[in-house]
């Protein structure tokens, strides 16, 4: 990998990485990608890919309303809240 | 240059489950911030999204509805992107394989045409909650209550050719979802949305142009006009030399222009996959018959049915049948022994009118088809003329929406205002003479040649009569009398 | 006191030779006086504990006590607990108090055990060697200059150092297993499915899977017991029976195959440890167990393979960790760009940022069919190699790690290295099946661990060819000594 993917692949995952540890994760993350470029070698041809290790289908659920209200509970550890509305930097549109 | 216009819809229709499509949370409308949101629709460390069923059997019912091909088997998927209102920062959905998928509808446009439009899928997503930008100092509020309610995104094939068309199909699918009881519609509320994809292309070239997307089209009239200013846009740009941009843009209702979203998707990279926290969806057969054996009259072929069975002409069939509740209406007066016409101008005139005015549904009207039956029943046994059963009808509808709101009936109104129809001859003979003794001058105008002012002298027998003479027999009558010298 | 496994605890406090509460009492002190050095356990929940303890020894009083009324345990701090911090190794999670208990904690709650705190692990259950937790290394109490193993190694670190006589565990890759080999204890990884992820932080979803670590298969078998079994909150756990996994201990081993998995005696193997688990697979032959040479085609790719698959599946995992509804948040943000940036770029550390990277990276468009899609391809080979072998033999044994503990710091500065620690053991997280880890010997002081890999759902037979080999060994009841004796 080279710096311009780890800096879009950092942003595609909104990751901050300081100036001075780029060229660290791209050592790193080459040396990963390089390691994993194995797979290459092996023939797949006509093989499934797996999602799943079980051989099941989705079950389903009854349509009923199950959860009470518990906000209060649930925004103990919100860190920014008023009115019962997380609160983040203006979202533009 | 001749130019052909290209558009496809992509309509988001929130399924009407009592509870969100991944958790037992409440999907009610209207409730205040995030008291709607348990932990699944919060995202939080480790809860998983467990299927609601019902939301599977509104999609296979949709499917089945538009000759669609219901998957035996479909796949949920992630689509990966970061925004407030979306707490897991990944989107459940369905990518490559979609619950539905092949389907159509038949649209009729102005002048009776006929065109069928491709579906190419319909799949099954949660939907995200809402940023509101009220400024808390500067920053914005998310509540998460929408956040995991069911949708059914139904996209089109690029079929449509023009806004017309493109409102048309928004239409038949609006009223489709409703009938099927999978979606209330409700634009403002946002249980419906569209977005259009427009592009054009010089008449006659087979590639498609460059297309945009326009978001935010919440009202009918809304995507009409989006769709005819971006291919105005498009047409200029192209026209001058330029090249159209893909991109996203919003539809502003104010300026009546679009204009391209600012945050968006440096070409977003949604990195679909399969989502590990959900098996594949397997569609039973006896689920799909269930469904079809639970499916209403669709709207098509009912109209069709009005047309045929109640002699109906196709556009007052349109208009009865727009909603199953409209329908059901119409259909319980006929089967009371209403003439099919007489009750189809009631309903489309009469009661259309009043519930507009009052901003109801006919489901919540306050003169019930019962109740309908009673004055029509009236007009058709001749004891009160057409017109005055509008007054019938008022009177009704008014004690109704009064503050006891119990209903009078017709005959009661009809009772204590005397307004039974007057029918013996006799009595609008010594009327009609009263008239021509009052207006002598009228009279030998007219036995003098002057043949308009028989419109006055019935006019004058009414106003006597206050509207109760029965108009056929005053005609009669009146003829013969002012001819008489 | 604190010599005691999970099934002689239990059994004293049910034939009242003590209370729990003085167990409890005795083992926070315990830990109180040994952990500093440890760091296995993050947070202590002692009035929590004297409470449980109270209540279970109520319980034995009135005579409704079971097998684990009253026997303290700790759990991996993976698992969401009501009301306690809940951090996941992580600053990210660093004062997050969960609203809600996993299952898997409510399940042994309800079996009667007692939770005593919760312990140190690789961060978001990410590393082989527990140095990657923001709260500091676990250390090894066989050698503490050495590490435990991970991610769940301050709950291996706390059961060898008999602080408590169990913890719950979780296992993507070799986490349970690994830290038990590297400590001397026995821990197991049931099949995927067969415990319920709920309230299990996930990492990689389709690979994840919560168990035990104990100081032998008996304990193994009780506590796997009351912890399987189907949940409705989590899609992916099974809807099938839980054997009584304590009544399969006994059974002879008479007629059993083993095959030996060629492929995990290659050069990486310390000849060392070759040889303790060459003697080990003597005393399973003196049983009546039959071993042969099995080949796991695909098996060689397993590490590359689960460095596409785990990493994709936790760069979307971990997408909610968005400083909005909890968990950290970077102060001051400017923009929302910013907050999630420096909250994510703050709070997670530098291993989950490479994993969260590699997993963005193979999903992207442009690699998804080259990593994504060929590691799930490579997966299914892998997993119809074990199905094959599956077919000639009953069980598969081998080393666990391919060596023993090593020092703290030794491999952290490449993290391909580190990945190799788990080269045996995640094999057996892509096809989903069974395998725990006993002690077996030592080489120079430090414990060595066998493995044993069962086919799906067969859990029983594992445990029950583990016991066998306990009740002919003792390496299971050595103990650390020195400080924590």
């Amino acid at each position: 990998m080279n710096r311009n993917e780890v800096e879009s692949i950092a942003h595609l995952a909104r990751l901050a990485i300081a100036e001075e540890e780029i060229a660290v994760y791209v050592e790193n993350l080459s040396r990963i990608i390089e390691f994993v470029n194995q797979l290459d070698r092996a023939d797949t041809e006509g093989v499934d890919p797996m999602a799943h290790p079980l051989h099941m289908t989705q079950p389903l659920r009854e349509d009923g309303v199950t959860e009470a209200d518990q906000r209060e509970l649930y925004q103990q550890n919100a860190p920014a809240v008023q009115h019962g509305l997380y609160l983040v930097p203006k979202v533009l549109d | 240059m001749d130019w052909e216009t290209i558009i496809g819809l992509e309509i988001h229709a929130q399924l009407a489950t009592k509870s969100k499509i991944f958790s037992g949370a409440s999907t009610a409308y209207g409730a205040p911030p995030n008291s709607q949101a348990c932990l699944v629709d919060l995202g939080y460390p480790g809860v998983l999204p467990v299927l609601n069923g019902a939301a599977v059997r509104m999609a296979v019912v949709f499917g089945l509805a538009t000759d669609a091909t219901v998957a035996a088997r479909s796949v949920f998927a992630r689509k990966n992107y970061f925004y407030p209102d979306l707490p897991k920062g990944y989107q459940i959905s369905q990518y490559e394989l979609p619950v539905v998928h092949d389907g159509r509808i038949e649209i009729r446009l102005d002048g009776g045409e006929r065109k069928t439009i491709g579906i190419t899928r319909a799949h099954l997503e949660e939907d995200a909650g809402k940023s509101l930008h009220e400024d808390y100092q500067g920053l914005s509020g998310i509540d998460l209550n929408r956040a995991g309610t069911p949708l059914l995104e139904i996209v089109s094939e690029p079929d449509l050719r023009s806004a017309k068309e493109a409102v048309a199909y928004m239409k038949a699918i609006h009223q489709l979802v409703r009938y099927l009881g999978i979606c209330d519609g409700n634009l403002q509320e946002g249980s419906f949305r569209c977005d259009a994809n427009v592009s054009v292309r010089p008449r006659g070239r087979h590639e498609f142009g460059t297309r945009t997307e326009t978001k935010n089209l919440n009202s009918f009239r809304f995507v009409e006009r989006a769709i005819n200013h971006e291919v105005e846009r498009q047409i200029d740009i192209l026209e001058s030399g330029g090249r159209v941009v893909q991109e996203t843009r919003l539809y502003d209702p104010d300026r009546d222009e679009t204009r391209p979203m600012r945050t968006k998707e440096e070409a977003n990279d949604y990195r679909y996959f399969p989502d590990p926290d959900l098996l594949p969806l397997v569609v039973e057969t006896g689920m799909v018959d269930a469904a079809r054996a639970s499916m209403p009259e669709l709207p098509w072929v009912k109209r069709d049915r009005f047309v045929e069975q109640y002699g109906l002409s196709e556009y007052d069939a349109d208009v009865l049948t727009v909603s199953r509740a409209s329908a059901d209406y119409y259909e319980a007066v006929v089967r009371s022994g209403i003439d099919p016409k007489l009750a189809a101008n009631w309903v489309t005139g009469e009661l259309a009118g009043a519930l507009n005015k009052a901003g109801l549904e006919i489901a919540d009207s306050p003169v019930d088809s019962k109740s309908l039956v009673q004055i029509l029943v009236r007009v058709e046994d001749g004891t009160i003329s057409g017109k005055l059963a509008k007054d019938v009808f008022e009177e009704v509808w008014t004690s109704a929406t009064s503050a006891d709101g119990t209903p009078v009936s017709a005959d009661e109104v009809i009772g204590s205002k005397g307004l039974r129809q007057i029918t013996d001859a006799g009595a609008v003979e010594a009327v009609i003479r009263e008239v021509m003794a009052a207006n002598p001058q009228q009279l030998e105008q007219y036995r003098s040649g002057k043949d308009k002012l028989f419109g006055f002298f019935v006019g004058q027998v009414m106003k006597a009569t206050g509207g109760k003479a029965n108009p056929a027999l005053v005609n009669d009558l009146l003829k013969s009398m002012l001819a008489d010298r | 006191m604190h010599e005691m496994t999970v099934a002689q605890a239990g059994r004293a406090i049910a034939a009242r030779q003590f209370g729990s509460e003085e167990l409890v009492r005795h083992l926070l002190e315990r830990i109180g006086r040994l952990n500093p050095e440890l760091n296995a356990f993050l947070t202590l929940t002692e009035g929590h504990a004297l409470a449980a303890a109270r209540a279970a020894d109520a319980r034995v009083a009135a005579g409704d006590g079971g097998p684990l009324t009253g026997v303290p345990i700790a759990h991996k701090d993976i698992f969401c607990t009501a009301g306690v911090t809940t951090t996941c190794g992580s600053r990210m999670l660093g004062n997050f108090v969960s609203p809600y208990d996993a299952t898997v904690v409510e399940r042994l709650n309800a079996a009667g055990t007692v939770m005593l705190g919760k312990t140190n692990m690789d961060e978001f259950a990410m590393g082989s060697s527990n140095e990657t937790s923001w709260f500091g290394p676990v250390r090894n109490p066989w050698d503490t200059a050495r590490v435990p193993g991970g991610s769940s190694g301050g709950s291996a670190a706390a059961v060898a150092a008999r602080l408590v006589p169990a913890a719950t565990g979780t296992d993507t890759g070799g986490s349970i297993r690994q830290p038990a080999a590297l400590t001397g204890i026995t821990g197991i990884k049931p099949t995927y499915g067969r415990v319920s992820r709920y309230g299990m932080i996930a990492f990689a979803s389709s690979l994840d899977q919560a168990g035990v670590l104990a100081r032998s298969a008996e304990d193994a078998a009780l506590l796997l017991g009351a912890m399987s079994g189907h949940d409705a909150r989590d899609s992916t756990s099974v809807d099938a029976p839980v054997p009584d996994y304590a009544a399969e201990l006994d059974a002879p081993l008479e007629g059993l195959t083993v095959g030996l998995v060629e492929e995990f005696f290659d050069e990486g193997l310390e000849p060392a440890n070759a040889a303790v688990v060459e003697a080990a697979l003597k005393v399973l032959e003196a049983l009546g167990a039959k071993v042969r040479r099995v080949s796991l085609p695909g098996i060689g790719l397993s590490v590359p393979t689960y460095y596409v698959v785990a990493p994709a599946e936790c760069s979307s995992n971990l997408a909610r960790f968005d400083g909005v509804r909890f968990g950290y948040r970077a102060a001051q943000p400017r923009d929302l760009e910013d907050l999630y940036k420096r909250s994510r770029g703050e709070g997670f550390g530098a291993e989950v940022k490479r994993r969260i990277m590699t997993g963005t990276y193979v999903l992207s468009a442009g690699y998804f069919d080259a990593y994504y899609l060929k590691a799930q391809r490579v997966r299914q080979i892998i997993a119809a190699g074990f199905s094959e072998a599956f077919e000639s033999v009953d069980v598969l044994v081998g080393p666990t790690t391919p060596t023993p503990a090593f020092e703290i710091g030794a491999k952290t500065h490449d993290p391909v290295t580190m990945y190799l620690n788990d080269i045996y053991t995640i094999g057996v997280n892509l096809a989903g099946l069974p395998g725990l880890s006993l002690p077996c010997g030592f080489v120079d002081g430090l414990p060595v661990g066998l493995q044993i890999v069962g086919r799906a759902f067969d859990e029983g037979r594992i445990l029950n060819v583990a016991h066998r080999f306990q009740r002919e060994t003792d390496w299971h009841t050595r103990s650390p000594g020195g400080a924590f004796a």
